[in-house]
């Protein structure tokens, strides 16, 4: 009776283990077989192994001029200072309003905490035209404006929620002292709460550095000159300029640098973005 | 008072980013307006021109069939990877993190195109096929396979909604499923009548999300199908694009918009109605 449990007992788990790593491979899979496949060459690109058979870098040396007049150089810096100047932008904005709405009471802070809340849900899509003739009416249209300066007045609600359940979770003993001690509000966040909420600001920074790379329609709206497209749109329009296999291979090798930066930000920072998704979903 | 000082800049981009757009959305909605030339007040006109568009009700129906598909899939399908990662596995911490990269990196552009290559005509999956000798499959060509391929791709980011639900089950007392046990409960019996009512808000939350989001999915379809073929996958956020960006209809686009919002609305409101009666608050 005994025995019988335990050899179902072994078997269950080793049925466990390999649904969980056949799955995994799968979901694995197309990211490896990208890889690969990026160095192969032309002829070969096309086939289910991963390794490839003459390894070559002609598809990113070649992919890396671009089809158009603008090189994946441009692209890139253009990834790079775009999420910059949002992640920073969105940090320090979600930070002090998180701060107001944790530490402090005012009127109609009820009321303004269940909008906050409502809008997590916000389709963002509903109000992409008037959005767009806003910012046309502003004379934004093809800068980066329209993509960064919303972010600077908390309009990424995610984060400002994130940092609000994470302050909250802070006991409030020391920036009572600090109070007592005659310290003002500014001085409070940023000398007593600003080290403890670190955590809390490197999840945001992740998250809205990864985002914002992946950020694809609002960029295609507002920006029309090559030469300030981001990767995303970048591999879009040469995608889309691209026939046959040699330019596929190019396409490829693109892609992977593209999803690069995100990848290796993501394995060395796991716990980070793990805790991120838990604390909003759990906290609800 | 010095509370509100600091939420200030949420209170000015709610308004400016979010509230006056979508007061303009709605009036916008009853104009004919195309940027150029000033706008021109036309009642519900565009609404009625959807009404009678064929476009319109495909996108609406692929729309519905889109959610239908990959939320519910979503869902199930992460509740189940959870499920299993929550039985003591080891190495959970490795086995976490490849389920979730598809979900951080799924929105790319680099990944639809990298979808595209997959199950295009003469893509890598029907070479294998090609290989193995079995019929090639236009999966992107025929009407119901490319709606399928775009929905898969949206499932295969479950990792977020998994991990929202496995942090729910690690929270579940272990006490509780101890006790059905001893009275002699199945696994399965446990799973559904103790672990399943305990992670309710959790359900709830991620319906939630899964479904504003889904309603919403511009990028993979966009890139990977771009809306066809004839019209299969020209779920509305397309069609707003469309009509908005190319046709310049910055009205007919409105109305659309407001549609869309007035049934993600819609859907939102019945779903947290009716958790009353279905989700359980321990406290």
């Amino acid at each position: 009776m005994a025995k019988e449990i335990s050899t179902r007992r072994v078997v269950s788990r080793f049925l466990t283990y390999a649904v969980l790593i056949l799955i995994g491979a799968l979901l694995i899979y197309p990211f490896l077989w990208l890889v690969g496949s990026s160095f192969k060459d032309a002829n070969h690109v096309f086939t289910e192994s991963v390794i490839p058979a003459n390894p070559t870098l002609s598809g990113y040396i070649e992919g890396w001029k671009g089809t158009g007049s603008v090189s994946f150089a441009t692209f890139f810096l253009n990834t790079a200072m775009f999420a910059v100047l949002r992640v920073a932008a969105t940090v320090v904005s979600a930070t002090i309003v998180a701060y107001g709405f944790a530490r402090f009471t005012f009127p109609f802070k009820k009321l303004m905490l269940s909008v906050l809340i409502a809008t997590l849900l916000f389709p963002k899509t509903v109000i992409l035209v008037p959005s767009y003739i806003i910012f046309t009416k502003l004379n934004w249209v093809d800068s980066y404006k329209p993509l960064i300066v919303p972010s600077l007045f908390a309009a990424d609600t995610y984060f400002v929620y994130l940092m609000i359940q994470f302050f909250r979770g802070l006991p409030r003993d020391m920036d009572e002292a600090a109070e007592i001690d005659g310290c003002g509000s500014v001085k409070r966040l940023l000398l007593v709460l600003l080290p403890m909420v670190k955590p809390a600001m490197v999840t945001c920074v992740l998250f809205q550095f990864i985002w914002t790379s992946n950020d694809f329609l609002d960029p295609m709206i507002y920006l029309s000159t090559e030469i300030k497209f981001p990767v995303s749109i970048g591999l879009k329009v040469n995608m889309d300029a691209s026939t046959g296999e040699i330019a596929w291979t190019n396409i490829l090798a693109m892609s992977v640098l593209a999803i690069l930066p995100p990848l290796v930000l993501f394995s060395f920072c796991q716990r980070y973005f793990i805790e991120g998704i838990a604390t909003t979903g759990m906290k609800n | 008072m010095i509370g509100l000082v600091f939420v200030t800049p949420w209170i000015f981009g709610f308004l400016a980013f979010k509230a006056i757009p979508l007061g303009m959305a709605c009036v916008l909605s009853f104009e004919d307006y195309n940027i150029v030339s000033s706008p021109f007040f036309i009642g519900f006109e565009n609404y009625w021109t959807a009404f009678h568009m064929d476009e319109f009700w495909q996108s609406a129906k692929v729309s519905f069939l889109y959610v239908l598909m990959t939320v519910p899939g979503k869902m199930l399908f992460s509740l189940f990877i959870a499920y299993l990662l929550s039985l003591n596995v080891k190495f959970i911490g490795a086995f976490r993190s490849v389920y979730y990269i598809p979900s951080l990196m799924g929105s790319s552009v680099a990944v639809a195109i990298l979808w595209k290559f997959l199950f295009m005509t003469d893509g890598l999956l029907n070479r294998i096929l090609g290989k193995m000798g079995l019929p090639l499959v236009g999966w992107l060509t025929g009407d119901y396979t490319a709606l399928f391929v775009v929905s898969l791709q949206h499932v295969w980011q479950f990792g977020s909604t998994m991990v929202v639900f496995l942090a729910a089950l690690k929270n579940v007392p272990q006490s509780l499923k101890e006790a059905a046990r001893i009275d002699g409960a199945r696994e399965w019996t446990i799973f559904w009548h103790v672990t399943v009512p305990y992670i309710t808000p959790m359900v709830f939350f991620n319906l939630m999300t899964n479904l504003v989001t889904a309603f919403q999915e511009f990028n993979s379809p966009y890139v990977i199908t771009g809306g066809g073929p004839n019209h299969a996958t020209y779920l509305m956020s397309l069609m707003i694009y469309q009509n908005a960006f190319r046709y310049l209809k910055m009205g007919f686009a409105s109305a659309l918009s407001i549609m869309l919002f007035l049934t993600i609305t819609t859907v939102t409101v019945l779903l947290f109605l009716s958790s009353k009666y279905w989700v359980n608050y321990q406290d």
